[in-house]
């Protein structure tokens, strides 16, 4: 930005994570080296590894968030949705590069949440990096085995009459929860539906909740 | 951005391979989910094994993993399906309703038919 406008005290400029200046892991240093082969090697230039990067790492929770509002708004759309995920996400341009991508509905009988045990498998491609909670040991142990006492902590409190499925991510599906739409936002848009659709809601961990 | 055409030489996105092979189980089946013993990298996790559930759906032939995380193929693809269990039947003291479930991803060798000795 041109103006240096925005709102918080320069004390808030300490770094938020240690500094980077560390020996190089093993990995890091074999990247380097492969790096400088392809390039000096002419097999690949720096641009293209960079362009590469940036497209591996495009994920964003927006774009469920648009797929979900779009499907709210659209039952046929939907219903395409819950078929096909990949190819739903391709009509709205969307590029999900993951082998297999499921969407599971949440309804009033039934609230859905994932949680990959083995790891932290997710759909990077399309929702880009997971939530630090969901790469922990304590949600990947906890979430399967006490999922109504991990979610209250989040702040989602699941009536008894209604069911928990907990999605083990473990092996090659990826998956999308498409929550329920709030009471109270008949009026708005596709675009102002989509901003009520947090990252973590698209896991099951949250719920959309209609502007006050 | 890029079209997935530009970065065909570097990556093989589309990599589900629809397989002619009928699959074992179908939808409603009761499994047990099987200890087979295989060291490294497995995607059966030990919670669930020896527990019984039903075959929720088949979700495709897929190269194997275990395989393919030590730089092989995993050809030819084998069959995954998920498989729902009841809470109450993984956790003998799961504190949650009746009716909560879990579901998780199992490949074909890894199920017995439910009646069948256990490994």
């Amino acid at each position: 930005m041109s103006t240096h406008d925005h709102n918080h005290d320069h004390d808030d400029h300490a770094p938020t994570r240690e500094d980077d200046d560390l020996e190089l892991t093993e990995g890091e240093a074999r990247f380097l080296a492969l790096k400088s082969l392809l390039i000096e090697g002419g097999v690949m230039t720096a641009d293209e590894i960079r362009a590469r990067m940036e497209f591996n790492e495009r994920g964003s929770p927006h774009q469920a968030a648009r797929m979900i509002a779009r499907a709210w708004l659209d039952p046929d759309y939907k219903a395409r949705m819950l078929a096909d995920t990949k190819a739903a996400a391709a009509e709205l341009g969307i590029e999900a590069t993951e082998a297999a991508l499921v969407t599971i509905e949440n309804t009033p009988e039934r609230h859905n949440m994932v949680v990959c045990t083995l790891c932290s498998c997710y759909p990077r491609s399309l929702l880009g990096e997971p939530p630090a909670f969901y790469v922990s040991k304590a949600y990947r142990s906890r979430a399967v085995r006490e999922p109504r006492k991990v979610l209250r902590e989040f702040g989602v409190e699941i009536p008894d009459a209604v069911d928990i499925a907990v999605h083990d991510s473990n092996a090659d599906l990826r998956y999308v929860i498409m929550p329920m739409r709030p009471a109270g936002t008949e009026g708005l848009n596709e675009e102002e539906l989509a901003a009520l659709i947090a990252r973590d809601s698209v896991v099951g961990c949250a719920l959309p909740v209609a502007p006050a | 951005m890029r079209s997935k055409h530009e970065y065909g030489k570097y990556s093989n996105p589309e990599r589900v391979i629809m397989s002619e092979t009928t699959p074992s189980y179908a939808v409603g089946d009761r499994v047990r989910i099987l200890d087979i013993g295989k060291p490294g990298h497995v995607r059966t996790p030990t919670y669930v094994r020896h527990k019984i559930g039903t075959i929720e759906r088949f979700c495709g032939m897929f190269e194997n993993p275990e395989d393919k995380a030590y730089g092989r193929w995993g050809l030819p693809p084998i069959p995954l399906y998920r498989v729902q269990l009841k809470q109450g039947d993984i956790w003998p003291d799961y504190d949650g309703g009746p009716g909560d479930v879990l579901e998780i991803e199992i490949y074909d060798h890894w199920l017995a038919p439910a009646g069948e000795a256990t490994r």
